[in-house]
């Protein structure tokens, strides 16, 4: 069958993607030639029951495992044929990333959390400042630049996640399950923050979620069931 | 619940570190174990001698001798039943680092060390050959020398080649005893001094007293040393103990230094251990919590931890316990003739033992503290 | 690249196991660093006894002073050869000595411990200029009356200026007390050589200490006497005499304290490493970020050494700070080559102190590398998932 060619505003074209993983003795067939694409500036959902591979495939797309099988390619690269140095060089690029556990460093500031993927940067330290305040600036945080992720509430925190993930201005953010810890009203504070970067910024996101609300916050969606993709699901579209 | 159980497999948990942990234990057990026997071998000369035999020597210094017109003096204060001479000879067999202890004795010296055995022939032979010599069991077996062999010395103190036959060995009656040493017979060294540096002749290094009664060893000492009282060549008499204590006494500082060095290693290894539970037991905060609701009190979490933490202790003690005795035997065979006794005592052993106890015990109180003081609450927290 | 701060601040989120192992590392360094001090102490004692240029000469074959003996013949021999610089008043500079131990009591104990004395004149006080009265003043010649040096004044019974000690049925009493430089003839007591003779009853004396014309007819000066058959001589430098005779007090002392130091550093090492691999197994989450951000698996490696190195860094600054506070305390002795007291002291020098934090951080290093490899591999989707 021959692959439709990815359209001009097309940031992530996967084609033939297959990814299996070992356990014990077992070879569980996680992914199986999956093809697919995304444009660039859409904000897509990607949900699907326990096992069924969502996090796995974001996984690939973010750059942070490889498939077994087939092409990927972002912003025109092949980031399957990129060795361990280059990815994390490109993954220091392109893409930020947003995790259910916040995962922000416990011994630095929300400041210096934001700050920390620009020490990948050759930005002298006051430019590195100056974006640094901005970020937190547009998630709301400025006021709480010198707490401790421990002194802040989930909500919070997550906010601080999503400044970082920005920071570098990547055009690639990927969240996987960004509301599962917090309570309804952070959870809206978040998907708005999203639905923002999407719209204002011009970021593709794909976030990957059990929760129907907050997938209708984004684009669109798409189902992950044993292995196989789903057509997307348009939503009315958000500004 | 199994409480042995839990405390079995939680030790298990973490392979690594438990092995890391357990190695550390060794480590330190086996190094105080060597240490403390250090410090026992620097007194086996004073452990291995008796009560009823004195040493006469100059009061300033063993390095000056005594005259050997002090002989028959001695000989008449009462309570004293026979004298014998020793002078230290500290000649050199072949090269220093090859060294033992060499006397040269008067006749009757071995009349006063009944726990030397002698077959009667060899001390025949010895007391006829002017250039006779005699070693003991363990210098025997350490250079090999035989009856017949000829012993050369080279002389330090009383300078020159100096040549002696091997006529007998000494052997003991039990392992405390030093055989690491060689006697020679005194007229012989004194004839060679007359002729070759006459003003050293006549002199006795110290005289060994054969006592009467072991109950009247200080009133005879005080005694002997009154007679010399005021002349110039003041005499110091103690028992023999007192006499090798007084060598041991002379590094007294180097003794209290390892003393206190093989505790040090203890503190270390109790820090390396503190470290392990504390970390093991932040770790299990939320099994704790867990626990917990389930009903299991703060007793049953001390428990817990007290038991991994000994179960560690015993673990790595009994290892570094086991190892002592084949490391001190490999010690010894390195040290060659300067600890001529190196075993193990028991005291020693019993001292190890107590000691990993006290640093499983020690190191277990504040982690066993904190866990019994965790809130269900937090426990639960902590689970994603 | 990873920043310092996070690196620094892991350390002391974690505080109290940061203290139990840098703990145990300090007390590891401090026995390192004091076995250096005191061979530093004791070398500076025994090297910086004496003059370069002085020269000692005793009986061939007795070793020390105390058991050398030489005659008046011999001296005059000794003392008339070509070799031997002249003074201004035409005589020799040389000087006979009597070397005797006698029993003193050090202060507060029972212990009777053996001192040196030693019988001069004022030529030999004029061959050792680093001998300096510090307190009281020189025994007067012909006098019973002594000078004791720094290390026993106060440190034995009956040793201050105007006390007397009583030896060789005679009193002496005590008028001065000199510094010598913290070499050993801080352990002596100096008298007049003909008082202490007569008193020892002593005819020949023991030693011979002189001045070269020239430093260089040292070698000819030394066979000279050598081959003299009247009298068998043994002649070296001063300071070579003098250190020779505490070698092996010298090579026990290092052999034990560094067989010592290997052993606890074993102990130490296995407890940075329990720590550190502890602390990696704990921020496993962590590294998965950061690795997800873009940072390569070498900075994370740089990153968890430099833990390490911190660590013993910590711990080397507290155990040399330990180790320092031992300068204050002075080490006594009897050396076995001589049977008489030593003491000395614990010396810091800048050189022990560089030696002392490397093997603090070598340790560090040691402990901390392995669990640096293993945070460095760890796959990041694996370790993601143990968030």
């Amino acid at each position: 069958m021959n692959e439709p060619l990815p359209a001009a505003d097309t940031l992530v074209a996967l084609r033939r993607i297959s990814k299996s993983y070992h356990r014990g003795d077992q070879v569980i067939q996680v992914l199986t030639d999956i093809s697919f694409d995304i444009a660039r500036g859409e904000f897509l959902a990607l949900m699907g029951p326990s096992g069924s591979g969502k996090s796995t495939l974001l996984n690939l797309i973010a750059g942070i495992d490889r498939p077994d099988a087939g092409e990927l390619l972002v912003a025109g690269t092949d980031i399957v044929q990129l060795g361990e140095a280059g990815l994390a060089d490109w993954r220091a690029g392109h893409v930020g990333f947003i995790f259910q556990f916040y995962n922000l460093m416990p011994v630095l500031t929300a400041y210096e959390n934001v700050e920390l993927p620009l020490a990948l940067t050759s930005l002298p330290r006051s430019e590195r400042r100056a974006h640094a305040e901005a970020a937190l600036e547009l998630v709301g945080l400025s006021d709480r630049m010198s707490h401790y992720p421990s002194e802040l509430s989930g909500g919070q925190q997550q906010r601080v996640a999503i400044a970082r993930a920005f920071i570098t201005d990547p055009v690639l953010i990927v969240a996987d399950e960004p509301t599962g810890d917090l309570d309804r009203h952070s959870a809206s504070e978040v998907l708005e923050l999203l639905r923002r970067l999407a719209a204002d910024a011009g970021k593709t996101i794909i976030m990957v979620t059990h929760d129907r609300k907050a997938a209708e916050s984004a684009h669109a969606i798409m189902h992950l069931e044993k292995g196989e993709l789903s057509a997307r699901e348009h939503l009315q579209a958000q500004t | 619940m199994n409480a042995l159980k839990l405390i079995v497999r939680n030790a298990l948990r973490h392979r690594l570190r438990s092995a890391l942990t357990v190695a550390g234990l060794l480590v330190a057990v086996l190094a105080y174990g060597l240490l403390q026997t250090v410090v026992d071998a620097w007194y086996a000369g004073a452990a291995a001698s008796s009560n009823a035999r004195l040493v006469t020597r100059n009061s300033i210094s063993l390095v000056f001798a005594l005259p050997l017109s002090y002989e028959a003096r001695i000989r008449g204060v009462d309570g004293v039943a026979a004298v014998a001479r020793s002078n230290w000879f500290g000649g050199i067999y072949q090269e220093s680092k090859n060294f033992f202890p060499q006397f040269a004795v008067s006749d009757n010296y071995l009349d006063l060390y009944p726990e030397f055995t002698l077959p009667d022939e060899q001390r025949a032979a010895f007391l006829r050959d002017r250039k006779g010599a005699l070693v003991g069991r363990q210098l025997a077996d350490r250079f090999g020398f035989k009856v017949g062999d000829v012993l050369p010395l080279r002389g330090t103190i009383f300078p020159g080649t100096w040549e002696f036959i091997v006529r007998g060995i000494l052997d003991a009656a039990d392992e405390t005893k030093v055989t690491n040493l060689m006697l020679f017979r005194w007229d012989y060294l004194n004839e060679t001094m007359r002729k070759s540096a006459p003003g050293r002749a006549n002199q006795v290094g110290v005289y060994v007293l054969g006592i009467s009664n072991p109950d009247n060893a200080a009133a005879v000492s005080l005694a002997v040393d009154a007679v010399f009282k005021n002349s110039l060549a003041e005499t110091l008499t103690e028992t023999e103990q007192a006499f090798q204590l007084g060598f041991v006494a002379m590094s007294n500082q180097i003794i209290a230094a390892i003393r206190i060095v093989s505790y040090v290693v203890i503190l270390i290894i109790m820090a390396v251990m503190a470290n392990t539970m504390a970390m093991s037991a932040r770790e299990r905060t939320a099994e704790y919590a867990t626990l917990k609701a389930l009903g299991f009190g703060p007793g049953f979490l001390a428990a817990l931890i007290f038991g991994e933490s000994l179960t560690l202790c015993i673990l790595g003690g009994g290892l570094g316990i086991a190892l002592t005795a084949p490391a001190a035997a490999g010690f010894k065979s390195l040290a060659g003739g300067i600890f001529p006794i190196f075993a193990v005592s028991t005291d020693t052993l019993a001292a190890q033992g107590a000691c990993a106890l006290a640093v499983g015990v020690l190191a277990a109180i504040v982690p066993a503290v904190r866990a019994a003081r965790v809130r269900v609450v937090d426990g639960l927290r902590a689970v994603g | 690249m990873i920043p310092l701060n996070y690196v620094a601040r892991n350390l002391w989120k974690r505080r109290l196991t940061t203290t139990l192992t840098a703990g145990g590392l300090a007390l590891v360094v401090f026995v390192f660093a004091t076995v250096l001090m005191l061979d530093a102490g004791l070398k500076r004692t025994l090297m910086t006894t004496g003059e370069y240029d002085n020269v000692v000469v005793i009986r061939k074959g007795s070793g020390t002073e105390i058991q050398s003996s030489i005659s008046r013949v011999q001296a005059n021999i000794v003392e008339m050869n070509a070799a031997v610089a002249l003074g201004a008043d035409g005589l020799p500079r040389a000087a006979k000595e009597t070397v005797v131990l006698i029993s003193l009591n050090r202060s507060g104990s029972q212990q009777a411990s053996n001192v040196v004395i030693r019988g001069t004149s004022p030529a030999g006080l004029q061959l050792r200029p680093q001998v300096k009265m510090i307190a009281g003043r020189l025994f007067r010649p012909g006098s019973a009356e002594i000078i004791v040096g720094s290390n026993i004044a106060g440190g034995y019974d009956g040793t201050r200026i105007g006390e007397r000690l009583r030896f060789a049925q005679r009193e002496w009493t005590i008028v001065g007390t000199f510094d010598a430089g913290a070499s050993g003839f801080d352990s002596e007591v100096w008298g007049d050589a003909d008082q202490l003779m007569q008193s020892f009853r002593r005819i020949n004396y023991s030693a011979m200490v002189l001045k070269l014309a020239d430093s260089e007819l040292f070698e000819r000066f030394k066979s000279d006497i050598d081959a003299d058959p009247r009298f068998a001589g043994e002649v070296k430098r001063e300071q070579v005499f003098y250190s020779d005779q505490s070698k092996a007090l010298s090579s026990f002392l290092s052999i034990l304290g560094l067989t010592l130091t290997a052993i606890f550093s074993i102990g130490a090492t296995i407890g940075a490493m329990i720590t550190m691999y502890a602390s990696v197994s704990n921020r496993v989450a962590e590294i998965g970020t950061l690795r997800a951000l873009g940072f390569r698996s070498r900075s994370v490696l740089a990153a968890f050494v430099l833990e390490a190195l911190l660590l013993g860094l910590v711990g080397g600054v507290m155990g040399l700070a330990g180790a320092s506070a031992m300068q204050l305390v002075s080490f006594s002795t009897t050396n076995f080559q001589t049977f008489s007291d030593l003491s000395f002291h614990f010396l810091l020098t800048p050189a022990i102190a560089v030696q002392t934090l490397l093997f603090s951080l070598l340790m560090g290093l040691l402990g901390g590398f392995l669990p640096a490899v293993r945070a460095a591999r760890l796959n990041i989707v694996d370790a993601l998932r143990a968030a």
